[in-house]
C-alpha cells in the first residue's frame, strides 16, 4: 500500500484519484451540508469525472455522485490516498 | 411520470400544511426521505393520485397529501419535500421537520433509495430521533438488485430499533407490507426504541442535564431528548417553531434557560464551541448510519457501479458531453415533427368536417346565421385549429422529454452547463428548473424552489420564461415548416425542421445566460452561492407508463383549458371581426390601431393581438391569427399548413415576419398562469411586474433590431 499521504485541496484530485477527508474549511449552511451527504473527516472521496469546462466535477461519495464547483472542492481538505485505485466504492 | 396535469397550470400551486382528517380514526402518515428516492412514486401508488415523479433530485417542492385505505382504516398521506435532513438548513427542511413535529402525524414512513442507503440513513436517525412511530421504506430494491446490492431487512431493522420493509414502489412491490408496518406502529404505537445515535460523553451528559425539565414542560408532545439536543445547537428555527406550534417559548422560561447555560458552559469547558458541538453532531450521525449498514448491506461485486459510471463516461464527458445534450434535443424535435404530421392532418381532417356537418345542421334547422357564425364559425372552429394543430406535437414532445427525465439525464444537463450558470453567477439547478419550462413554465417557476439562494431563485423565475413551454411549440414548429422548409415533409424537411427548433431553443438558452448574468450585475447583484447537485443513478425508464399516462393526462389537460380559453376567444374573434363601427370591424380597427407599434417589430397587428389575447394560454395564438385572417379575408378551406402558408402569405407574411413571430413567441411575456405562479412564488408585485417586463422587453428589442437591420440590408 502507498504510504505516502499529501494534504491537498479536494479540488486538486485527477480524475480517477481517490482521498480522505482532512478538514472542511467552509462554514454556516454549506459545511452542514456537506455533512448531510456524508463528508466528515475520514470520507473517502472519488474524483470521477471533470465537465466541459473543468468545472464543476463529479465525485463519489458515501455511493452518491455528488458534483461540486471549483470554489467549494477547494475548501475541502484532503489526504490523498493515492494508489487505492481499486478498493474504493466497497463501502456504501 | 413527468408533469402530470396535477403539477403543471393551476395545479402547481401549493396546498400547503393544513390536513382535513375525515374521520377522528384516521391516521396521518408523512411520507419523508431524501430527494428522489421515490417518494412520489410510493405517494402515488398508495394514493392514486399523480404528483410529478421523475428522476432528479427536487421535483416535490410543494406538499401533497392524498388517502389510502387499508384494511378498513383511512390513512392521510403527506408528501414532503424531499430532504437530506432535518437540521432545517434550508426552507425545505423545515417544512419538513415541522411537519413531523407540529403536523400531527401518526407515523412518518421514511422512503430510501436502497442502492444509497447509508446516505438515506441519515435522514432515518434524525426522523427517529424525534420520533419513535417510523417505518424504514427501502424502495428501488429492484435496482438495488441489479447492482448486486444485498440488503438484510431484518438485521437493519435490529440495527435502527423500527421496522423496515423493501418495495419497488413502481411495480407496486413492497407497498402493502409498507401499510402493514405503518397500521401497526400507528394503531398499537411503540416502544421508544433506543436512542438511534449515541453522542460523546460530554454531549451526552449536556443532553442528560436538560432532559428531565424539557420532558415536564413538552408533555409527550416531543421528544425530550431531541429538543434538548437541539436548544444545545443553538437551533433558532426549531425555537421559533415551539413557540408557533406548542406555545412554548425555552428560551423565556427560567429553569430551562438557567439549566441551558449551565450544560453550554460545560461544554465549553470540554472545549466544544457550538459549531464544535454541530460538527460532532453531525459526525455522529453519519457514523451512526455507517454503523447500521456495515453488517446489513454487502454489495457483492465492486463493479457493480460501473454501468452508470460508463453512461456518465459519455453523457458528461469533456467532448462529447454538450454535443450529445443537443443531439437528444434535435433527435427529440425531429421524432416530434415527423410524427406529428399525419395525426395533425387526419385530426384537421376530421374536425373540419363535423364543423361542415354542424354548418348542415345549423341550416336545416334554421338557425339564425349570427348563432351559427358565433358558435360554429367562431367557438367551434377555434377549437378545431387547437386541437389539430397544438395538440399532436405537444402529446409526442411530452412523453418523450418525460423518457428523458425518468432515465435521469436532466442532472446531467445540469451538470454539463453549470459552469455557464457560474459565469452568470446563477445556480447549476437553474437549467432544471428550465427543462421543467420545457413543459410549463409555471411548473418551471415552483421548481426554482429547489434553488436555497433567493437571489439565485429570482434569476431562475425571470429567465424561466426564455424556455419555450409546451405551449408555445406548435407555433414554433408550425411556421417553421410552413416558411422554412416547406410542408412537403421527408426526412430531410423535417431533419432541417428539427435543426431551426433546435436553434430556436439555443437562442433561448443564450439568452438565459446573458439576461441572468445581467440581472446579477443590476438588480441582482451578487456572487454565486456554493450548491451541490446530485447526479442520480440511471434508471430505466417506465416507457409503456410514461406514454399512457402523459398522452392520456396531457390530451385531457390540454383539451380542458382549450375549451375553457379558445372557445371564448373564438366568439370574441368572431364579434370582434362581425361587429361593425363606421366602416371596418372592431377586429380591424384593433389591427390597424397595433399596426404601427407591430410593425415596427417585423410583425402586423393581427400578430400582436393574437399574443395578447393568447395570455391566457400560448397554445391558441396560431389559431387567433387564422381566425382573424380569415374573417377579413376569403373564407377558404384551410385543412393543411399548405393552405395556411398562402393565407398567411396573402396577408403580407415575409420570411421576415415569420422569424420576428418565432422570436416574439420566444420572447414575451409569461402567460396569466404564470404570472399568477410567479406573484404567488415572490410574494411581490414587483418581481412579478419585473418577470413580466424582462422577456417582454428583451423580445421587443431582438425583434426590433432584427426587423431594422432586415429592412436597412434591403432583405425584406
Amino acid at each position: 500500500m502507498n504510504s505516502t499521504q499529501d494534504i491537498a485541496r479536494l479540488g486538486a484530485l485527477k480524475e480517477g484519484q481517490t482521498a480522505r477527508v482532512k478538514d472542511i474549511l467552509q462554514e454556516g449552511t454549506m459545511r452542514r451540508r456537506l455533512q448531510d451527504i456524508g463528508i466528515i473527516e475520514g470520507t473517502r472521496i472519488k474524483c470521477l469525472q471533470k465537465s466541459f469546462w473543468g468545472d464543476p466535477v463529479a465525485y463519489l461519495i458515501r455511493g452518491a455522485v455528488i458534483a461540486l464547483r471549483e470554489e467549494d472542492s477547494d475548501q475541502i481538505l484532503v489526504e490523498t490516498v493515492g494508489l487505492h485505485r481499486s478498493a474504493e466504492g466497497l463501502k456504501s | 411520470m413527468g408533469l402530470t396535469a396535477h403539477s403543471t397550470g393551476m395545479g402547481a400551486l401549493d396546498q400547503g400544511l393544513q390536513i382535513a382528517r375525515r374521520a377522528p380514526g384516521d391516521r396521518v402518515i408523512a411520507l419523508a426521505g431524501n430527494p428522489n428516492v421515490g417518494k412520489s412514486t410510493v405517494f402515488n401508488e398508495l394514493t392514486g393520485l399523480n404528483q410529478h415523479t421523475g428522476n432528479w433530485p427536487g421535483k416535490t417542492v410543494a406538499t401533497a397529501q392524498g388517502t389510502h385505505t387499508y384494511r378498513g382504516s383511512d390513512y392521510i398521506l403527506v408528501d414532503l419535500p424531499g430532504t437530506y435532513s432535518l437540521l432545517a438548513h434550508s426552507a425545505e427542511e423545515e417544512v419538513a421537520r415541522d411537519f413531523i413535529c407540529f403536523g400531527g402525524a401518526d407515523g412518518v414512513a421514511v422512503v430510501c433509495d436502497a442502492t444509497c442507503l447509508e446516505r438515506n440513513l441519515n435522514l432515518v436517525l434524525q426522523t427517529i430521533e424525534i420520533t419513535p412511530n417510523v417505518v424504514v421504506c427501502v424502495n428501488l430494491m429492484d435496482e438495488a438488485r441489479k447492482k448486486q446490492i444485498d440488503i438484510d431487512l431484518e438485521q437493519l431493522s435490529r440495527n435502527l430499533g423500527v421496522p423496515v420493509v423493501g418495495a419497488a414502489a413502481r411495480s407496486g412491490e413492497g407497498l402493502r407490507e409498507l401499510m402493514e408496518a405503518l397500521s401497526s406502529v400507528t394503531h398499537e404505537g411503540r416502544p421508544t426504541p433506543p436512542d438511534p445515535i449515541r453522542y460523546t460523553a460530554p454531549i451526552e451528559a449536556a443532553i442528560a442535564s436538560l432532559q428531565p425539565l424539557l420532558e415536564e414542560k413538552l408533555a409527550g408532545r416531543l421528544s425530550p431528548r431531541w429538543v434538548a439536543l437541539k436548544l444545545l445547537d443553538q437551533d433558532d428555527s426549531l425555537t421559533a417553531s415551539l413557540r408557533t406550534h406548542l406555545g412554548f417559548d425555552p428560551l423565556a422560561d427560567p429553569a430551562v434557560a438557567a439549566a441551558l447555560e449551565g450544560a453550554r458552559a460545560r461544554l465549553a469547558a470540554e472545549g466544544i464551541t457550538p459549531e464544535g458541538l454541530r460538527d460532532r453532531v453531525a459526525a455522529a450521525i453519519v457514523l451512526a448510519a455507517e454503523g447500521a449498514c456495515a453488517d446489513s448491506v454487502t454489495l457483492r461485486r465492486a463493479e457493480s457501479r460501473d454501468r452508470d459510471r460508463k453512461i456518465d463516461a459519455v453523457l458528461t464527458n469533456k467532448w462529447t458531453g454538450i454535443p450529445i445534450m443537443l443531439a437528444l434535443l434535435a433527435a427529440v424535435f425531429w421524432i416530434t415533427i415527423t410524427g406529428a404530421n399525419y395525426p395533425s392532418q387526419w385530426l384537421s381532417n376530421a374536425l373540419f368536417w363535423v364543423q361542415d356537418r354542424l354548418t348542415d345542421l345549423f341550416v336545416y334547422l334554421h338557425a339564425p346565421d349570427w348563432l351559427h357564425g358565433a358558435l360554429v364559425l367562431g367557438v367551434y372552429r377555434v377549437l378545431a385549429w387547437v386541437v389539430s394543430v397544438m395538440l399532436p406535437p405537444m402529446a409526442i414532445f411530452f412523453p418523450l422529454f418525460t423518457l428523458l427525465e425518468d432515465f435521469g439525464y436532466l442532472p446531467r444537463v445540469a451538470f454539463n452547463l453549470d459552469h455557464q450558470f457560474k459565469k452568470a453567477c446563477a445556480c447549476g439547478k437553474q437549467a432544471l428548473t428550465m427543462c421543467m419550462g420545457f413543459g410549463c413554465n409555471a411548473a418551471g417557476i415552483v421548481g426554482c424552489r429547489i434553488i436555497d439562494s433567493p437571489r439565485e431563485r429570482l434569476i431562475a423565475i425571470i429567465t424561466n420564461n426564455f424556455v419555450p413551454c409546451n405551449g408555445r411549440f406548435p407555433t414554433l414548429i408550425s411556421i417553421i415548416t410552413m416558411f422554412f422548409v416547406g410542408a412537403a415533409g421527408g426526412a430531410l424537411s423535417t431533419g432541417l425542421s428539427a435543426a431551426i427548433l433546435l436553434g430556436v431553443i439555443v437562442l433561448g438558452v443564450v439568452m438565459t445566460f446573458w439576461i441572468s448574468r445581467l440581472l446579477s450585475h443590476t438588480i441582482l447583484k451578487g456572487v454565486p452561492s456554493s450548491f451541490t447537485l446530485e447526479l442520480p443513478p440511471y434508471r430505466r425508464p417506465q416507457i409503456g407508463k410514461v406514454l399512457v399516462r402523459s398522452v392520456f393526462d396531457r390530451t385531457l389537460f390540454v383539451l380542458g383549458r382549450a375549451v375553457a380559453v379558445a372557445a371564448p376567444a373564438g366568439l370574441l374573434i368572431w364579434l370582434m371581426a362581425n361587429i361593425q363601427v363606421g366602416d371596418a370591424s372592431v377586429l380591424l380597427h384593433c389591427a390597424h390601431f397595433l399596426d404601427p407599434f407591430a410593425h415596427l417589430l417585423g410583425m402586423d397587428g393581427v400578430i400582436l393581438m393574437a399574443f395578447i389575447l393568447g395570455f391566457p394560454a400560448n397554445e391558441i395564438v396560431v389559431p387567433i391569427i387564422i381566425m382573424a385572417y380569415m374573417a377579413t379575408g376569403s373564407l377558404t378551406d384551410m385543412t393543411n399548413l399548405f393552405a395556411l402558408k398562402e393565407l398567411l402569405v396573402q396577408n403580407g407574411w415575409t420570411w421576415l415576419t415569420a422569424v420576428c413571430t418565432m422570436l416574439f413567441c420566444l420572447m414575451h411575456w409569461p402567460c396569466s398562469t404564470t404570472c399568477l405562479t410567479i406573484g404567488k412564488e415572490t410574494k411581490s408585485l414587483k418581481w412579478t411586474a419585473i418577470s413580466f417586463a424582462v422577456p417582454t422587453l428583451v423580445g421587443m428589442l431582438v425583434c426590433f433590431t432584427v426587423a431594422t437591420a432586415a429592412r436597412l440590408l434591403g432583405l425584406a
